[in-house]
């Protein structure tokens, strides 16, 4: 099927649809600053489908969705409910219509109970002992098992998703929103899901699933609706398409397979972590137990686990932002660097990309020249000396990792958050690249990166390790991580199990691993 | 119609030169309104305040009195605000080093020779870093709130200040005035012309030149920038938080130091109950409305140098209350935060949304 910008999907090829139209989004548009987010968007969701919004970050699905919700004005364009023209001013107002979403960051006050969390978001009509038994009837209905007394920061993410869903079906919505809710689960936690949304869509409710896991899309999705730079491009049947067909209508274009390359020959061990212990520094952070782990020169290890089970503290020990016990536990090259800080563990030929670009990686006021020298101040590069700051060397240096990383931006030297999330994220590994590091520690190499730039920076740390590199990588990531890795260890609960050459294990060895069930358990059906 | 503030994908270059000139139109208008409401003529009240002082030579050398001050505190202030450390104290800091400083004059009178200034500088320094390092180190080893233990050490410094003139430093000659005795010509800064300008202008013109040069070419200044405006990120770069806590409160105490020492020796020549119109206050609006930059802090000193001449002015010719310098100060700094909102939004007139038609 061929496609292209000025295929108006009004006409375009669509399947039988059942179901009343429910909601009629009509000629939607939303401009931020020079940016269209929502060009004339269109979009029909019907009583008992489940509706698949897919797209690239940045193509305007979240956008779209908070226009819905009532969360963001629209510059203009009409939302008919039931066959009203309606406003909606407020997700308040969505609420009270019958829209509810699920949000992919949650809003869940952690020290409060499941129960008082979700009569924050009920109107206070009923007594609280009502409630909780509403919702052990609902979590029961619907098995998603919830005990309304448990307090929320002691949940693991799959259960606090279940919250967000039990108290948004309390609200007996004919409209579900949720926003990539696959992405912190396991794929356990995800069939659990997939199970009890078959169920509602059976009950005629409609649900408008964003995501850009194609898989599940055709899995569970009867309809999809494609958004590529703000515009619709295509709607079509997701079961009657190609994992392929759908991707290349995302990107635009077909998405290159990485090239892996020759299977590195045993090399010395450049980064050793032994024994490796700290305590949380609060009660929402994880403690790191005897963490060991060996990488060589020559390959790409990979760290596996659902956020928050000590990736952060583990990136911040290695990296050296927090300092180790002991100098034995971090070993850069052949010296104990446990104790040093991390412009020493720079010196040592260590280079390291932390999750959060903006705010961590690189200062957002700051223009990329300077931004440049972050990490680079005291490497080596010669853009400091005698305490001044050599600019025009920092600006040559910026120029060459512009071109060799192909960080697009609208003029020269732009400040860091005048970036997209894609093109700072290049420009951060570039950073790191450009120095050619004897070891890389990267932090979520591609999180919130469109599939052009990812496939991009993988290829990137595999050609690095293959140069002699050890190369870690810490990722949520699964397709990710079986892309790149030659080795896979996976974080739970800040501990880490024994890294294993990737071709011995499975998708679904990894999930259990991330969901903190050893294999012996038997524990596979146990996803309630 | 309603306003809407829209996100710019950059600072303005343009906005954070222009803020300061829309603030300052916006104080006058506002000011123009406030004498009219007292029943003044605005127009008349507003060119006593603001031209009349800029007419005279006396008055002018006056404004350079005034400002002097203000300059050198406010660009240690910068310093400090650029790192996200809220240093509020500088006006302790300013009492501490005339105390340090005049310890030299008053208890030892007969010390005159060409060290006694230099001496007594380098002492007033010390002093103000001293009474900068106290919050500073209470936030880096206990992490206490700077803001409160900072102020909370002015009212400290100024009732020190006044026990000492009344008690144990007062002029034995002085008929129990609270006073302490007038410094001998060596403990006194140099005049620059014939009024009450002294050298301490130059100091402050000094501190301005380095301070541009400290924060805009060195990887110093680059470290304050970082640690001000991302921590993490700083902390990622290697830069440590603490040791830039201490560093900026040290320097901008030691320049309130220097600052009050050089207010006594060059223009009051002694110790009084009062040394001080609350410089280092309005040196945290002369920091703002500079733009938390050296060169523009060193005009926005000048301004607010004006509005103390001003407040003045207006109380001798006009009649009304020298407070009225404190609102317009007030004032500014209020419209200055107000429209530095500008640099990073722009307005946009949205017409009402899609949804009038009701449903």
């Amino acid at each position: 099927m061929t496609v292209d910008d000025t295929t108006n999907p009004q006409h375009g090829v669509v399947g039988e649809r059942r179901g009343t139209v429910l909601l009629d989004a009509r000629g939607i548009t939303k401009r931020f600053g020079e940016i269209l987010a929502n060009d004339t968007v269109s979009l029909t969701l019907r009583a008992g489908e489940i509706h698949a919004l897919l797209g690239e970050n940045g193509a305007g699905k979240s956008t779209l969705v908070k226009i819905l919700y009532g969360a963001l004005d629209p510059n203009a364009g009409d939302l008919v409910w039931q066959g009203q023209t309606v406003t909606i001013a407020s997700p308040a107002e969505a609420r009270a219509l019958g829209i509810g979403m699920v949000f992919q960051h949650f809003s869940l006050f952690e020290a409060l109970t499941v129960a008082e969390n979700i009569a924050l978001a009920l109107p206070p009509d009923q007594s609280f002992r009502a409630l909780s038994e509403r919702i052990r009837q609902v979590s029961r209905d619907y098995g998603l098992t919830l005990d309304p007394t448990a307090i929320v920061a002691d949940l693991s993410v799959g259960v606090r998703q279940r919250i967000e869903i039990v108290r948004c079906l309390l609200q007996e919505p004919k409209l579900i929103i949720m926003d990539e809710p696959t992405s912190v689960l396991t794929p356990q936690e995800a069939d659990q899901l997939f199970v009890t949304l078959e169920r509602l869509a059976l009950e005629g409710c409609a649900i408008l699933y964003i995501s850009h896991r194609l898989e599940e899309v055709q899995r569970i999705c009867h309809h999809a609706t494609i958004m590529r730079h703000g515009k619709v491009v295509m709607e079509c049947d997701p079961t009657k398409e190609t994992a392929g067909s759908l991707a290349r209508l995302m990107v635009g274009s077909a998405v290159h397979d990485l090239k892996r390359g020759v299977v590195p020959r045993e090399g010395d061990v450049r980064l050793a972590l032994k024994d490796l212990s700290a305590e949380a520094e609060g009660p929402f952070s994880v403690a790191i137990e005897n963490v060991n782990l060996n990488v060589r020169a020559g390959e790409v290890v990979a760290i596996a686990g659902i956020a928050g089970n000590g990736q952060s503290e583990l990136f911040e020990l290695v990296s050296g932002e927090r300092l180790s016990s002991s100098a034995d536990a971090v070993t850069i090259g052949a010296v104990p660097m446990g104790r040093a800080g991390i412009t020493k563990r720079r010196r040592a030929g260590a280079a390291f990309v932390p999750e959060e670009r903006l705010g961590h990686g690189a200062v957002p006021g700051l223009k990329l020249s300077e931004n440049l020298l972050l990490t680079r101040h005291s490497t080596g590069d010669g853009l400091v000396q005698g305490g001044f700051l050599k600019r025009d060397r920092a600006g040559a240096l910026e120029q060459r990792i512009k071109t060799n990383f192909d960080v697009r931006m609208s003029h020269d030297d732009p400040e860091a958050r005048a970036l997209s999330g894609g093109n700072l994220q290049k420009f951060v590994i570039g950073r790191e690249l450009d120095r050619q590091p004897d070891v890389l520690v990267v932090n979520q190499p591609t999180w919130g990166v469109d599939a052009g730039a990812a496939a991009l920076i993988r290829q990137e740390l595999i050609d690095l390790s293959r140069n002699g590199a050890a190369v870690l990588v810490i990722s949520q990531d699964l397709d990710e991580i079986f892309e790149i890795a030659d080795r896979i260890a996976v974080i739970s609960r800040g501990k880490l199990s024994e890294a294993i050459p990737a071709q011995k294990l499975t998708r679904e060895r990894v999930g259990l691993l991330m969901a903190g069930l050893d294999e012996d358990s038997g524990g596979a059906g146990d996803a309630a | 119609m309603r306003l809407e503030l829209e996100k710019r994908p950059e600072r303005s270059t343009l906005m954070a030169l222009l803020s300061p000139v829309i603030a300052i139109t916006l104080t006058l208008v506002t000011g123009a309104v406030l004498f009219a409401a007292l029943g003044q003529n605005p127009a008349v009240a507003l060119y006593m305040f603001f031209i009349d002082p800029l007419t005279a030579s006396w008055s002018l050398q006056e404004l350079v009195v005034k400002a002097t001050p203000l300059i050198l505190i406010g660009v240690g202030l910068a310093v400090c605000f650029l790192s996200n450390t809220w240093n509020i104290g500088a006006e302790g800091q300013f009492t501490a080093g005339a105390l340090a400083g005049s310890m030299l004059p008053i208890l030892l009178p007969g010390f005159e020779s060409f060290l006694t200034l230099p001496l007594m500088l380098l002492m007033g320094i010390a002093g103000g870093m001293l009474w900068g390092g106290i919050p500073a180190f209470l936030k880096v080893r206990f992490g206490t709130n700077e803001i409160l233990t900072s102020l909370m050490l002015v009212y400290i410094s100024q009732l020190l200040l006044d026990w000492l003139v009344r008690g144990p430093w007062r002029d034995p000659e002085g008929f129990n005035f609270p006073e302490s005795r007038v410094f001998s010509d060596a403990a006194t800064l140099p005049a620059l012309a014939d009024g009450r300008m002294h050298v301490g202008a130059i100091f402050a013109v000094i501190a301005v030149l380095a301070l541009s040069v400290v924060l805009l070419k060195t990887l110093k200044g680059f470290e304050i920038r970082v640690l001000g405006q991302a921590p993490r990120a700083g902390r990622f770069a290697g830069f440590s938080r603490n040791k830039i806590i201490v560093f900026a409160f040290l320097l901008s105490g030691g320049l309130a130091g220097l600052a009050g020492i050089s207010e006594v020796s060059g223009s009051v020549n002694q110790l009084t109950p009062v040394i001080s119109p609350g410089y280092g206050f309005t040196a945290i609006i002369v920091a703002f409305l500079g733009r938390l930059n050296p060169i523009g802090i060193f005009l926005s000193g000048f301004l607010l140098a004006l509005s103390y001449l001003g407040g003045e002015a207006a109380q001798v010719t006009l009649g009304i209350s020298d407070k009225t310098t404190r609102v317009f100060q007030g004032l500014l700094l209020f419209y200055v935060l107000a429209c530095d909102t500008l640099i990073l939004y722009r307005i946009r007139f949205a017409r009402p949304g899609v949804s009038a038609k009701g449903a």
